[in-house]
């Protein structure tokens, strides 16, 4: 079946319907990972997102249980060149047309990916309607003017917390803002207890466990309309506990502290984006998916420091808060798809709680 | 960290001649890395024994010395240099050797020569086995197991300890005889205990067997301040157990999830910063395609065959960054060239496929077994660029240039069923057409796996292609279909021939329906950045991004993949055609699809389009571009096939005109031509058939040369002795479908003489007369050649520039030509005309200071010679000798006959220049790796009518004091003309014969003339391959042992020559 993608200004790109047959609007992004397509999907920063992904073959590799970021796809449609016929990998399951199908997600194949990224890149991020039927184009110019990302922080968090490792000497407060499955196992991995809280858990609740670190997931959405996160954050700034933020985390943390953040014109989403730890001069490559940024001029230099910086527009990266056991960063040091170079952040804030390995 | 001030002045060395493994590559990364640091303000001093290079042109170092890449040699010119620093890892392994030589017996430290790049120990632990197995297990980096054994107990134990299957690889036997892959433990005593014994130090090496793993590769750099990127993955489409060399490799890797991605990402990243590697490094993995278990097979701590590609790929310029990294920048300082916005830190993302395919020399090498295995064999590599695999690996398949244009191959349409399953499990150069063969026939896909082990995911891609084939053969073509199969690669040519229509109407209802190639861009971030170099391949998808600039333009069409008969030098002449089309104003645009190529960099000619070298493809370029002309007469053979059909879309040939070019190869119009200037050639005929080929021979009376028309580099050349072998030729040439009428000639024997010339239609430049040391019937890119020539006579020399005259203003040659003369008992005959450029050209631009390429583009463009400040005629002689020598590969080729004759057969070539002429070819044969003691052992075996003229031979060496070995009769003749010869056993007679006598490595050199025939049955194949498996050097004709004797003659030693910068020549 043919389907369409509509956009805000009016462009419209054509290719074959996969996965379910609904339709449905979405900001459209794009991601340049040439593997990891299943960490990508089903990543919840992508909530509210479709997302165009460049490398034209997808599903080579088929759907890996194993290798999802949460329990589903959080994107709401997906626009690929090519969807693989063969897919082949020892630990296949399944492929990507039915795991669409499940999920409930639609999404077109045969679609020029590359001239739609340039349009992406030119005009910015877009709005856009996925469609079989063009023929009321009127309501689907409203639908598209109608949508908004909106509050989807509060759509991916859990309902309620859970623990890991309960036993364990040091125990770490994950705020759940749409995290990915690998945050959580990169901090378990290193021999600590975690216990997952819903995104608006207050923060009295959270210091009443008396954890020995927290750490600010990634999630989805603008960061000025998580309201109730930003005023718990404070609370968590002020509480001396060590925190790392991720992201979402990073910006939120950076909103608590009476920063600025703002929307780039396309976003960082790929596994190859440079950052430069100013520390040691060192860039490393890393996994990135963001849409808004913390705007280095409006970060107070008696609070904290810029610690990275993004070596290909020169966006910060990472901050280091002052006189508190607090940094963030807007890459993904866990990875999942991506580089796997910074992960050695995860071993900084264990050290920094006191915690070995 | 900014640029180290303190390096001003470097050693920059190359990687000699061409060979099997070591390639053109080399050439674009040195020609990169002097460019560069010549941007840089730093003087480059450049050693590289390779004439046909860019690197070693005036403009790309300050001072060049094509000179014999010894330690010897370049000690020399550390001395009279002294640069501060020395460049190692952009001259492959050759260079990279030689650095360390020169490091390791502290030379450098003596003269103040700083090592740039990685250090000693970091190149010292990637290339030494134990160390860098040490160094691995140090940061627990899983190697391949293996251990050296002397029993079959300890064999036993260690297999139980890695698990069967294991590889046995006897220590010291030749050609890996006596091992074997065992799958039990009763196999592996059998084998172990056989390898034992035909082991001369009693030892075999037990490894794990890991063929069948999938084979990946990562290239990575690293800067100073231990930043890494990684560039590309690669994975091979052939799994481990065949060389990467010889696979079919497609970037990224396509069968890998992000966890195994990753995985070997990180493992690459660890190893290229323990090794404290500063540039590009390649890293070689074996992953178990059942589990994520991995092995390290190796690492090149150095830009590398797979670094070009990688180059290539990604449109990321790995070598130019590593020279930068080694003179001090760190990645996070050095801008991406291609979007000129961004740092060269950063890992480029494709949106695109890539598919390489190795360019094999078989049809050369007849006898040779085709058999593809850890020894490679390949002399080059097409890529092509696509949107999808399938159009990838069509687009490279007819890239090839093998007279294919999709997977079928029409050798198999006759086999059975049954057959073609046998023939799966061959592993040589067939395979993957095999595999389509296969599937259909209707093998499945998990039966073709299992028997192949290629991933299913490749296999399935063969599928697709083949179920296009058979949608194509039964239904009607629409719009749809015809949408569909060009999305897939396939030409109109393929559609028609399936479709049962004619090509053009394809081509008609096509363009009518306006489905025609758009261009995309390759630039290094999936479009998230504006890119600025306009490096493009074509795609079916909508949206063309290249676009008509409006500027004046020509085109050159480049020569396609390293083959031998079409090196390097025809890539030289296309990047000097861009340069000097440039310098006139004109925008360029190139057309190749070699990725070890300096024309295909990006930065080279305005324009480049990476595709196929084919009428169809062009022509969607010229759609596109729609040039003011093309220029064919650069880039060999493979360009020249294009002229009519360029001709025939309307696109203006510059230079010799397609009539004229047809006219040279066209055997009655060459006649007529040649009869006009009343020039003579050996009489000849013209064949289709046995019977008329052997009519035309007894006509002229044996022995003739016999050839296909049209060909490069003398394929299918042969000399006929009788009947019985002119049959044998012909039918051989006759096995591919002839177009063209074969051609049979009287051979001349004489002294063989070349020209390169340039005509403008009325005057001619010569820039020199070339003589070969070997004479006619040896393929002038066998023989040494000699400038200027030594003893041609006056009259005789008057003569060539005469006829050079008359023959190019008779073809009306606009442009470059070369031409062949025989001259036969006072006697000058022309034996070919060829108006292109020639494989001479680079070496004869060199060493005459006349940039050839340029006046022959100036020409082309209208400017006459007479305006320009070279003159006409024969241009003046250089006080220098100029020696070009063969350099072949035939130790990677098991089984190929190594006897010099019509056919070319070498690889590459190596140049000495000196002001004596024995100088210059002691040089040139120390260049090309023979040994030049002046005392020794030789064995002589020659053919009866080859005596008298073997004994003055023999005669001179034995004066010398060497000792002669030979068989029987020879030794008996020798004896009765008064030379002391030992006997030594002819093959057939058992113990002591001459093959122990070559494996004994007593030997300095072997003379054997070959007897007649092509067989590899004979006692001389066995003695020639003996010699070359144990790297003992085979002379084949007299000629080339009495140049040897004339070099050591006077006894001359390496330390007594004189290096020279040939840039002062």
């Amino acid at each position: 079946m043919k389907g369409y993608l509509v956009l805000e200004n009016g462009q419209i790109f054509d290719g074959e319907r996969i996965g379910s047959k609904i339709d449905t609007a979405c900001e459209v992004v794009f991601n340049t990972g040439m593997a990891g397509y299943i960490e990508t999907f089903t990543d919840p920063s992508y909530a509210g997102q479709g997302i165009v992904m460049t490398y034209p073959l997808i599903g080579n590799y088929g759907i890996i249980k194993n290798d999802v970021e949460s329990s589903k796809i959080w994107a709401k449609s997906i626009f690929i060149h090519e969807l693989a016929e063969f897919e082949s990998n020892f630990r296949t399951e399944g492929n990507l047309e039915s795991f669409l199908e499940e999920n409930n997600i639609p999404g077109l194949k045969n679609v020029n990916t590359r001239m739609l990224t340039k349009v992406l890149r030119n005009s910015g991020t877009m709005r856009g309607y996925l469609t079989s039927n063009l023929s009321n184009m009127k309501e689907i110019e409203n639908k598209i003017k109608a949508y908004k990302v909106g509050k989807v922080v509060e759509e991916v968090t859990c309902s309620q917390k859970e623990s890991f490792n309960e036993d364990r000497k040091i125990q770490i407060a994950l705020l759940d803002y749409g995290y990915k499955k690998n945050i959580l196992k990169s901090l378990l991995s290193r021999g600590v207890g975690v216990t997952v809280y819903p995104a608006l858990t207050s923060a009295q609740e959270i210091l009443k466990s008396k954890p020995n670190g927290i750490m600010l997931s990634n999630g989805p959405g603008d960061p000025e309309d998580c309201e109730v996160e930003i005023e718990n954050v404070k609370k968590l700034y002020n509480s001396d506990v060590a925190i790392f933020g991720i992201c979402l985390g990073h910006q939120l943390m950076a909103l608590a502290n009476g920063f600025k953040t703002a929307k780039l014109k396309f976003g960082h989403r790929g596994p190859n984006h440079p950052v430069k730890d100013l520390k040691n001069g060192k860039v490393y490559i890393t996994s990135q998916n963001h849409g808004y940024y913390v705007i280095e001029d409006s970060i107070d230099e008696n609070k904290a420091e810029v610690s990275h910086i993004n070596l290909n527009d020169q966006t910060v990266e990472g901050i280091s808060y002052k006189n508190k056991k607090v940094f963030t960063v807007q890459f993904h040091p866990e990875a999942c798809p991506g580089p796997q170079d910074t992960a050695y952040l995860f071993d900084k804030f264990i050290d920094m709680i006191g915690g070995n390995k | 960290m900014p640029k180290n001030k303190d390096i001003k002045k470097v050693l920059v060395i190359g990687s000699g001649p061409i060979i099997i493994g070591q390639a053109a590559e080399f050439d674009y990364a040195g020609t990169q890395a002097c460019r560069e640091l010549k941007k840089e303000g730093i003087e480059v001093i450049l050693l590289n024994s390779n004439p046909a290079t860019i690197m070693t042109d005036k403009n790309m170092a300050d001072k060049i010395y094509l000179e014999p890449l010894t330690v010897e040699t370049a000690k020399k010119i550390i001395k009279k240099e002294r640069p501060d620093s020395i460049l190692p890892n952009l001259g492959g392994q050759t260079g990279l050797n030689l650095a360390m030589e020169l490091a390791e017996s502290g030379f450098l430290d003596e003269y103040n020569v700083k090592l740039l790049g990685t250090g000693k120990e970091g190149i010292k632990n990637a290339e030494d086995r134990q160390a860098f197995k040490d160094m691995m297990e140090s940061i627990n980096e899983p190697c391949i197991a293996s251990k050296v054994v002397n029993s079959v107990e300890d064999a036993l134990a260690f297999a139980e300890q890695i698990k069967l299957p294991v590889i046995v690889r006897p220590a010291y036997t030749l050609g890996g005889t006596g091992g074997g892959i065992a799958y039990s433990m009763e196999e592996l005593e059998e084998i172990c205990s056989s390898g034992l014994r035909l082991s001369r130090v009693h030892q075999v090496l037990i490894e794990k067997c890991i063929a069948g793993w999938k084979e990946i590769e990562y290239e990575v750099m690293r800067d100073s301040k231990g930043t890494c990127i990684t560039i590309c993955n690669m994975e091979n489409i052939d799994p481990v157990g065949v060389h990467t060399g010889d696979s079919i490799v497609v970037a990224p890797s396509q069968t890998l999830s992000d966890k195994e991605y990753q995985m070997l990402r990180t493992s690459a990243i660890k190893i290229i910063s323990a090794l404290k590697i500063e540039g590009g490094c390649n890293v070689q993995f074996a992953l178990n395609p059942n589990s994520f278990e991995y092995a390290v097979i190796e690492v090149n701590p150095r830009v590398s065959r797979s670094s070009a590609l990688a180059s290539k790929a990604t449109g990321y310029p790995i070598a130019k960054v590593a020279a930068k990294i080694a003179i001090g920048y760190t990645l996070d300082e050095i801008i991406n060239q291609v979007t000129g916005k961004t740092y060269a830190c950063f890992e480029p993302v494709l949106d695109y496929v890539v598919v390489k395919i190795p360019k094999w020399p078989f049809k050369k090498f007849l006898t040779a077994s085709r058999d593809l295995g850890t020894q490679m064999k390949a002399t080059g590599e097409v890529m092509a660029i696509a949107p999808n695999l399938e159009m990838g690996i069509m687009k490279g398949v007819r890239s090839l240039e093998e007279n294919l244009d999709s997977l079928i191959y029409p050798k198999f349409k006759d086999y059975t069923d049954e057959e073609v399953e046998e023939k799966l499990h061959k592993i040589d150069n067939e395979r993957f057409f095999c595999i389509a063969e296969a599937l259909r026939r209707g093998i499945s896909i998990d039966k073709i796996h299992e028997i192949t082990t290629v991933d299913k995911f490749f296999i399935g891609i063969a599928l697709k292609i083949v179920r296009m084939e058979k949608e194509l053969a039964t239904k009607k073509l629409n719009l749809e279909l015809l949408r569909r199969a060009k999305e897939y690669g396939f030409t109109d040519k393929v559609i028609a021939s399936l479709n049962g229509m004619t090509e053009e109407e394809v081509h008609k209802f096509r363009k009518e329906n306006k489905i025609t190639a758009n261009y995309k861009m390759v630039d290094t971030c999936a479009a998230e950045f504006e890119a600025q170099t306009p490096y493009y391949y074509s795609s079916y998808d909508d949206e063309n991004e290249a676009k008509d600039s409006g500027k004046k333009k020509i085109m050159v069409l480049g020569s396609g993949p390293i083959r031998i008969g079409q090196g390097i030098e025809f890539d030289y002449c296309s990047v000097h055609g861009v340069w000097a089309l440039k310098k006139k104003g004109y925008e360029t645009i190139i057309v190749n699809n070699n990725p070890e190529t300096v024309s295909t960099d990006f930065d080279i000619a305005d324009k480049l389009y990476f595709e196929p070298l084919t009428p169809e493809d062009v022509e969607s370029i010229v759609d596109t571009e729609k040039p003011y002309g093309a220029i064919v007469q650069f880039g060999g053979q493979t360009a020249i096939k294009l002229t009519e059909s360029l001709d025939k879309i309307g696109v203006k040939i510059l230079g010799t005109s397609a009539v004229d070019m047809d006219r040279a190869e066209d055997r009655e119009e060459f006649d007529k031509a040649l009869t006009n200037c009343g020039i003579l050639r050996p009489k000849g005929g013209t064949i289709y058939t046995v019977e008329e080929a052997k009519a035309v021979a007894n006509r002229l009376g044996y022995p003739v040369l016999v050839r296909p028309s049209y060909v490069l580099g003398g394929q299918g050349m042969a000399i006929a002795y009788d009947d019985k072998e002119i049959e044998e030729y012909v039918n051989e040439i006759n096995t591919v479908a002839q177009e063209h009428p074969i051609l049979v000639d009287k051979y001349v024997m004489g002294r063989e003489v070349e020209v390169d010339a340039i005509c403008d239609g009325e005057d001619i430049l010569i820039p020199g007369i070339m003589q070969h040391l070997e004479r006619a019937g040896v393929h002038s890119g066998d023989s040494i050649s000699v400038y200027p020539t030594q003893n041609v006579e006056p009259e005789h020399e008057k003569t060539i520039i005469e006829y050079t005259k008359k023959i190019a203003k008779e073809l009306n040659v606009l442009g470059i030509l070369n031409i062949q003369f025989i001259i036969s008992e006072g006697k000058v005959y022309i034996i070919e005309v060829n108006p292109r450029s020639s494989r001479t050209v680079p070496y004869i631009s060199k060493v005459t200071n006349l940039p050839m390429i340029e006046i022959a583009t100036n020409v082309i463009l209208g400017e006459k010679l007479k305006d320009m400040p070279y003159g006409t005629g024969l241009y003046r002689k250089s006080d220098y000798v100029c020696v070009k020598m063969p350099v072949f590969s035939f130790e990677k080729i098991k089984n190929a006959d190594t006897s010099l004759g019509p056919e070319m057969k070498s690889t590459g070539e190596v140049l000495g220049v000196s002001k004596k002429y024995h100088e210059a070819v002691l040089k040139a044969f120390i260049a090309s790796g023979a040994n030049v003691s002046t005392r020794g052992n030789i064995l002589i075996t020659v053919r009866d009518k080859d005596k008298e003229e073997m004994l003055e031979v023999a005669q001179k060496f034995d004066k010398k004091g060497f000792k002669i070995f030979a068989t029987k009769g020879t030794a008996k003749f020798l004896e009765e003309n008064g030379i002391k010869a030992k006997v030594v056993e002819k093959i057939w007679e058992g113990k002591d014969s001459i093959l122990d006598l070559i494996q004994s490595g007593k030997l300095n050199f072997v003379i054997n003339t070959p007897t007649k025939g092509k067989q590899s049955g004979r006692d001389g194949f066995k003695i020639r391959r003996m010699a070359v498996e144990c790297k003992i050097p085979c002379f084949t004709s007299l000629d080339t042992v009495n140049a040897l004797y004339a070099a050591i003659e006077d006894e001359t030693k390496e330390e007594d020559l004189e290096v020279v910068d040939i840039t002062e020549v």
